[in-house]
């Protein structure tokens, strides 16, 4: 059965006029309500070769090169279902279309939820697994790889497979599910996903602190990160680089416990500046604040990542040479990712006629080149077309990129799910 | 290439002192932890440096010829048994710790490094490394890295695969990688560091290991609790996850495993006691405190009849002692002992065990059951007499039936022995044939002729190349060319 037979059974329609992935128009679309219906949709794409990219709640479709051609989008809004909840196995099953917040809504009443924060509103499970989107919580609960135990996806010729299982302790064959998440639906679609759980904190703490450089960032974050002491999170935020950031260091647990850490928390950042706990009416709104991309206003957003101990210095390296053009920067300073925008307000780069680009294209290249002698990245996580064209999203994926596209070509040995989406050209 | 140019062009990259080739000397190597299984290697090979390693595996693929990895040899699966025309690479001579960075909370460390070793290294700065299997004295971090090793503490903490963040491996055909960011995050590009960790030696050799090191929490509290039975003690487990407390772990020993673990080390288990929970938690002192005093509560309330408090280091580490020497203590008890490893829903805990002993009943046998409640990962110690005829294959049959429960219940075949030698024909219970024919995507891409660790996990894998559907003849099989393993 090809895409013809689909559309005529109603599974794949027309997309709508102006439909598009990263700039790249699409043909078709795909809503399946099953994983059955998936199955059949991607089985007739194969039949057709057509190209396929997987949309959940469309909030990370920037991301990566875009893709070369896209015959089909296949959208999971219609998996969203909360298939089995084990209050007392802290264990969900959940289909890959769920949002996110919903799932944590339907978690919530039995005291647990699936301790990932990822920034953007709206994303799906899905999408979280395959673009391993995190938050500020990853200090204390690790990324999407390090909560997944199960996995059920479809395949590039439709076929339905599944690794893992719904226990949490469990080393039967190979974890599939750890090479899906980031793969950025290039291996197959996340139809349903099993995690584990935590408790919901009952209580939570804050303290922060102003920081005018990136040495003093460092001062604070080295000895927070050698303590005992155990913080969910610990978050810069610097919107404005002509006045000073602003660390925030989040404790959560139960009431005793969060109180006391905070207390020796500000103690220990206080020898470095004017460390804050704040007030029971504070804690709220700077929870809320936190992990906010920097970038939603800009044309142009990067994430670096660096060895944790770096990242001060890398920040100053950056800021003082390469991306000069960067405004507005937050960043998981207990992890070592910096996220960076620049400076320029959306549009603006479009006004420009394109001749910034080059320059901003070569601070990248120069920003890799010195991320590189750390072990570190960069990844163009927004961008207008004009400079996607001219700057690779990813940069270098290291010796292993060979082993990768090996992977790639058997799991979609025609190339036709996201191609050019991935590093290397994947 | 003949058996006798191998041998040479081996002793060229390690040396003659690095290569092993008499019969006698290689008798050592037949078996791993799981002795049931013997097979006498071609070759075994000593490897003391990465670039050695990777010359013997491209001598292998050269040669055209499988090889198996082995650490310490203490896997109970079966993962490190020898093929019999194939070369034995043993990695415990790469003891080197590389790289100690406490800034970045990393470790680099070869393959043969001991898993103790590595908290011994960075204990006096409080640090250590988390994953703790039981054989951790012995155990090496290349075979828990291979088999993803949990421990007791994995329940808080995880497993192996949640601690390793960098790894050089050399593929099959001897090409030298590096998988995962090391130090830094979130590297671009698929994860298959996650792929290879647990993959049992099927994938290649690691030659380097960049590990996570924790810091040591501020209070570490534990308490034994007894119970009159498996059920009041499971009922225990149950309120304390249910309270929202994630204990770093919480072991439970039942009457058996206790009168065993008596005889080896004399915790003094209060007489009487059907079960014993051992909690421990850790974190900030207020945190853990205050929770402690609520578990002590809880276990009360689900009928602990005495409740021992660890005010020591001394009696935390005797509790851990009779709980870690439990599998080798059963010998006390029994002339021969079938480990099993298994994993079910933890809410299934009572209902599985009471199906356990009905199994072992039927069977005339007894079962020593000593586990991980907290993540539901079983260990029962099936005991038996070899001597007696027909006791051991009813041994042999009841481990098999309680594997059979487990996936019943959504459980699964092993939580962290691994599938190995002796568990692959259990693989299709747990998959479908599109499940394993998924992951046998995985190894051909880093294996493609199938030369790493041949005939272990996977019952029957499909030949690379060939496309899923019945089972046919592959050319190569056909042209003797290749073997199916």
């Amino acid at each position: 059965m090809g895409a013809q037979e689909l559309e005529d059974g109603g599974l794949v329609r027309p997309a709508p006029p102006g439909t598009a992935v990263d700039g790249v128009p699409v043909a078709r679309v795909a809503r399946p309500g099953s994983v059955s219906e998936a199955s059949q949709v991607l089985a007739g794409a194969a039949a057709d070769g057509l190209a396929v990219v997987f949309v959940g709640g469309a909030s990370k479709l920037g991301l990566g090169n875009p893709p070369e051609r896209v015959d089909l989008v296949v959208a999971t809004e219609r998996l969203d279902q909360v298939l089995e909840h084990a209050a007392g196995d802290l264990v969900v099953r959940v289909q890959g279309g769920t949002r996110l917040a919903d799932l944590q809504a339907a978690l919530a009443p039995a005291g647990q939820w699936l301790a990932l924060d990822p920034p953007e509103p709206g994303a799906t499970v899905g999408g979280v697994v395959a673009a391993n989107a995190s938050g500020p919580r990853r200090l204390r609960y690790g990324t999407v790889r390090d909560l997944i135990i199960g996995i059920t996806v479809v395949l590039a010729d439709g076929t339905v497979a599944k690794a893992g299982g719904k226990v949490v302790k469990n080393v039967a064959g190979y974890d599939l599910a750890k090479l899906f998440c980031g793969s950025l639906g290039t291996l197959g679609m996340v139809a349903e996903a099993t995690f584990r759980l935590h408790p919901l904190p009952a209580a939570a703490a804050v303290v922060t602190l102003e920081v005018d450089t990136p040495e003093q960032l460092g001062a604070a974050v080295a000895p927070l990160l050698r303590s005992a002491l155990e913080p969910s999170a610990v978050e810069l935020a610097w919107p404005d680089r002509q006045l000073p950031g602003r660390l925030t260091v989040v404790f959560e647990g139960i009431q005793p416990g969060v109180e006391a850490q905070a207390a020796a928390c500000a103690e220990l950042l206080g020898r470095v500046g004017t460390a804050v706990v704040a007030g029971p009416g504070e804690t709220d709104a700077a929870l809320d604040g936190l992990g906010v991309l920097p970038f939603e206003k800009a044309d142009v957003g990067v994430k670096v990542a660096c060895p944790p101990a770096e990242l001060p210095a890398v920040l100053a390296d950056l800021r003082d040479g390469p991306l000069a053009w960067a405004g507005p920067v937050s960043g998981h300073a207990g992890t070592g990712v910096l996220w960076m925008a620049s400076d320029a307000r959306e549009g603006e780069l479009e006004a420009d006629g394109g001749q910034i680009v080059p320059a901003l294209a070569r601070g990248i290249a120069e920003a890799r080149e010195r991320l590189a002698a750390c072990g570190g990245s960069l990844v163009v996580v927004k961008a207008p077309p004009e400079l996607k064209r001219g700057v690779d999203a990813w940069g270098p994926a290291g010796d292993a990129l060979g082993l990768m596209r090996r992977v790639k070509e058997r799991f979609d040995p025609d190339r036709r799910l996201g191609p050019g989406r991935f590093v290397g050209g994947i | 290439m003949d058996r006798q140019a191998l041998i040479r062009r081996l002793a060229e990259i390690v040396g003659p002192q690095g290569v092993i080739s008499e019969r006698n000397q290689l008798r050592t190597y037949e078996c791993d932890g799981l002795a049931n299984f013997r097979v006498i290697p071609s070759v075994v090979v000593l490897p003391e440096t990465a670039d050695q390693a990777r010359d013997t595996v491209r001598a292998c693929a050269e040669a055209g010829v499988p090889f198996v990895a082995r650490g310490s040899g203490t896997g109970l699966s079966g993962g490190a048994l020898p093929v019999s025309d194939g070369v034995l690479i043993v990695l415990a001579r790469m003891r080197r710790v590389l790289e100690v960075d406490l800034d970045n909370q990393r470790a680099v460390v070869e393959p043969g490094v001991l898993n103790l070793q590595v908290t011994k290294e960075v204990a006096g700065d409080g640090f250590y490394y988390a994953p703790d299997p039981s054989s951790q004295q012995i155990c090496s971090i290349g075979g828990n890295v291979a088999e993803n090793s949990g421990g007791a503490h994995c329940l808080k903490y995880g497993f192996t695969t949640n601690h390793v963040t960098g790894l050089e491996v050399v593929l099959p055909d001897g090409e030298l990688v590096h998988l995962g960011g090391g130090k830094a995050p979130d590297p671009p590009g698929y994860d298959l560091l996650g792929a290879f960790v647990g993959s049992e030696g099927t994938l290649g050799i690691t030659t380097k290991i960049t590990l996570r090191l924790l810091r040591k929490p501020e209070a570490v509290r534990t308490l034994m609790a007894a119970f009159d039975g498996t059920d009041q003690a499971g009922d225990a487990v149950s309120s304390i996850i249910g309270a929202g407390i994630v204990p770093a772990a919480i072991e439970m020993m039942d009457a058996l495993a206790m009168e065993a673990a008596e005889a080896a080390v004399h915790v003094h288990y209060p007489e009487e006691a059907g079960a014993v929970l051992i909690v421990e938690l850790d974190g900030p002192e207020a945190e853990c405190e205050h929770q402690f005093d609520e578990v002590e509560r809880l276990c009360r309330e689900a009928g602990s009849t005495t409740i021992q408090i660890a005010e020591s280091d001394d009696q935390r580490a005797l509790f851990w002692k009779g709980r870690k020497s439990a599998f080798a203590a059963v010998g006390r008890i029994s002339p021969d002992y079938y480990v099993q490893d298994g994993v079910i829903p933890r809410t299934a805990l009572p209902e599985v065990l009471r199906r356990i002993t009905e199994l072992a009943d039927e069977r005339g046998l007894r079962v020593a059951n000593v586990f991980h409640a907290g993540d539901g990962n079983l260990h029962p110690l099936v005991l038996y007499d070899g001597e007696v005829e027909g006791q051991e294959e009813r041994a042999e049959e009841l481990a098999a039936e309680i594997l059979l429960t487990c996936l019943e219940h959504g459980g699964s075949i092993t939580g962290e022995h691994g599938v190995g030698f002796d568990k692959k024909q259990y693989m299709p219970r747990q998959f479908s044939a599109a499940d394993l024919d998924a992951m046998q995507l995985v190894r051909c891409a880093f294996d493609p002729e199938g030369r790493s660790n041949p005939g272990k996990v996977f019952p029957t894998p499909r030949l690379c190349g060939e496309r899923p559907g019945p089972r046919r003849v592959h050319p190569a099989e056909q042209a003797g060319l290749a073997e199916v393993f």
